[in-house]
């Protein structure tokens, strides 16, 4: 069976969780080889989960340079394997970085660029001859698309939460593989980084469950029914471009065609009336419910659950239900 | 004196409906309202920045249909310079990696290029690639998401800033750069503005005035082909209940019924 290529996304020592829907998808098309990209000493910790999600091989190129550059010492590790390994495929997780390494990574290997996609087949059955089909939903779910690579080896960017990871026993074993040295003229050097100090809620495009509120919640300090029910879930918290706009809600937690895509297990409308704008970032979403004044909001054609009514009455109720049967 | 290149797109208004052709699966171009994207307005204002700051000139670039003219003359009314534009039928279907290539070449067509600004993802294609692929085919650095800028010489400083944080990022010029939602408030157009960017030089090109093989273009060479897209069947509308006082309760019991909680 042939390799498939996973990009291993990882942040101080710790696996992000689409990794493992990286990792899933791999074994739809031959056997995963994770690829660790990091400073000297990560890939041990990390090896044990990859393992767990059916990792065969874990390539591991370690060196100072491979954090001291953004994205590029990323793309000349996988442009190495490519040409060592010869993979059916290559899968990097569709983040702000992964969309950029996979393009690089396409340009460079003369291949062909896969985007978002949130499923991948392999319409040949599994073994040396995979065809890889990649299901893209675009136009913010408007549209289902299926498409292939026609040039060199498919190079696909998968969407956080697009697929379920399924664990998997896997040998891990490991090699060592080079970091190329960076070429400063054509490299950016990192020369600090913030982490994000977004508490103790998990990032909203990893998120199962995501609660979001709208100009209907009325004002900043009003948020705050939006976020304990999301505390309740220990879900993400989420934001229409009208809430954002008003000032209710920081930017960065906007969902919608100029915000965030998110495509939770459950999401939780609060107040959001459901323009176009808003439902291109969340309509693929498995489940939504909605809680609208106006009967009319276009919200409800979407949701699975809609209830008419006050959210300032029917949020903390919910609230109040999903504590007692977590507590 | 930075020379700077902005690139700017003419893309489907995200209020309007977007549609595919049933024909070739293409983006139907004409079905919707077209718009400069946003965050190119913001990468135009950036680049006027720098400029009114450090000097330089503002050379605006886009490849597209015709009606990329009205992209590129907001542009050019908002303070740019002059303008590329790329346009051929031959372009049609391209992939992102085939526009990247058209646009490289492009940029090969203004000289001693110091910096290209680009926004850092289109709302119809969003493969949120094309900046780095562009740094790729060019041999620049990349500095992509930035929502601070601050060019010294010949070297230059981005705060990127993405779901993951703040990456601190420095390398030097020539680079490329593409700019996020909090980069700036681009300015209006004024009177004066919009009447001199009427008087302001647009050079045109096809395919082959930038060295480029049409057979290399176009959605037969594509990279990447479209098997089959259907528009989504709607989400039906599921229950909807008037809140009696047990709103809440109600949603917990379809959520347990759904094993969600």
């Amino acid at each position: 069976m042939s390799e498939v290529l996973v990009l291993v996304d990882h942040v101080d020592g710790e696996i992000k969780k689409v990794t493992f829907e990286l990792l899933t998808a791999a074994r739809q098309i031959g056997e995963p080889s994770a690829v660790v990209v990091g400073s000297p000493g990560t890939a041990a910790k990390l090896k044990e989960s990859l393992a767990a999600y059916g990792a065969a091989k874990v390539y591991v190129a370690e060196s100072d340079d491979a954090t001291g550059y953004l994205v590029t010492p990323k793309v000349d590790v996988l442009a190495a394997l490519v040409e060592k390994a010869a993979p059916a495929a290559v899968l990097v997780a569709a983040t702000a970085d992964g969309k950029e390494i996979a393009g690089r990574l396409a340009a460079r290997t003369g291949s062909g660029l896969l985007v978002d996609a949130i499923g991948i087949e392999n319409t040949a059955g599994s073994g040396d001859g995979a065809v890889v089909v990649a299901v893209q939903s675009i136009f913010g779910g408007a549209f289902v698309v299926k498409s292939k690579s026609n040039k060199g080896t498919p190079i696909v960017s998968v969407r956080p939460g697009g697929l379920e990871a399924e664990q998997a026993q896997g040998a891990a074993a490991e090699e060592a593989v080079d970091v190329p040295a960076a070429d400063a003229a054509k490299s950016a050097r990192i020369t600090g980084q913030e982490p994000i100090v977004g508490g103790d809620r998990p990032e909203l495009t990893e998120a199962s469950v995501v609660v979001s509120g709208g100009r209907g919640v009325g004002s900043a300090e009003q948020f705050e029914v939006v976020e304990k029910l999301a505390d309740a879930f220990g879900a993400a918290v989420g934001a229409s471009r009208a809430a954002v706009d008003s000032g209710y809600y920081p930017p960065q937690f906007q969902v919608g065609q100029t915000g965030k895509t998110v495509s939770p297990q459950l999401y939780v409308a609060l107040g959001i009336s459901g323009a176009i704008q808003h439902r291109a970032g969340m309509q693929t979403s498995k489940t939504i419910v909605a809680v609208n004044k106006d009967a009319e909001a276009p919200i409800f054609e979407i949701a699975d659950f809609g209830v008419v009514g006050d959210l300032f009455a029917v949020a903390p109720q919910l609230t109040e239900e999903v504590g007692k049967r977590k507590g | 004196m930075p020379n700077i290149v902005v690139l700017v797109k003419q893309v489907p208004d995200t209020y309007s409906e977007r549609k595919l052709s049933d024909s070739d699966h293409t983006l139907d171009r004409e079905s919707a309202d077209a718009v400069l994207d946003e965050i190119n307005e913001r990468a135009v204002e950036e680049a006027l920045l720098i400029k009114e700051a450090q000097g330089g000139e503002v050379t605006v670039l886009s490849v597209g249909p015709d009606r990329a003219t009205e992209a590129i003359r907001k542009a050019l009314s908002m303070g740019a310079d002059k303008a590329v534009h790329v346009s051929d039928p031959a372009l049609h279907g391209s992939c992102v990696l085939q526009t990247s290539k058209v646009i490289a070449a492009a940029i090969g067509k203004v000289d001693g290029v110091d910096l290209v600004i680009a926004g850092n993802e289109a709302t119809d294609g969003r493969s949120g690639a094309v900046p780095a692929i562009l740094a790729e085919l060019l041999g620049y650095p990349q500095l992509t998401h930035a929502r601070k800028v601050t060019i010294e010489g010949a070297s230059i400083k981005v705060e990127r800033e993405t779901d993951e944080g703040i990456t601190h990022l420095e390398a030097s010029l020539p680079a490329v750069v593409s700019v996020g939602e909090k980069i700036n408030e681009p300015r209006y157009p004024s009177f004066k503005g919009i009447m001199a960017a009427k008087k302001k030089p647009v050079e045109t090109f096809t395919v082959a005035d930038l060295g480029i093989d049409a057979g290399e273009v176009g959605l037969a060479n594509a990279s990447s082909s479209v098997l089959e897209a259907a528009p989504k069947p709607p989400r039906a509308a599921g229950q909807r209940v008037s809140d009696e006082g047990d709103g809440g309760v109600k949603i917990a019991e379809y959520l347990i019924a759904q094993k969600l909680i």
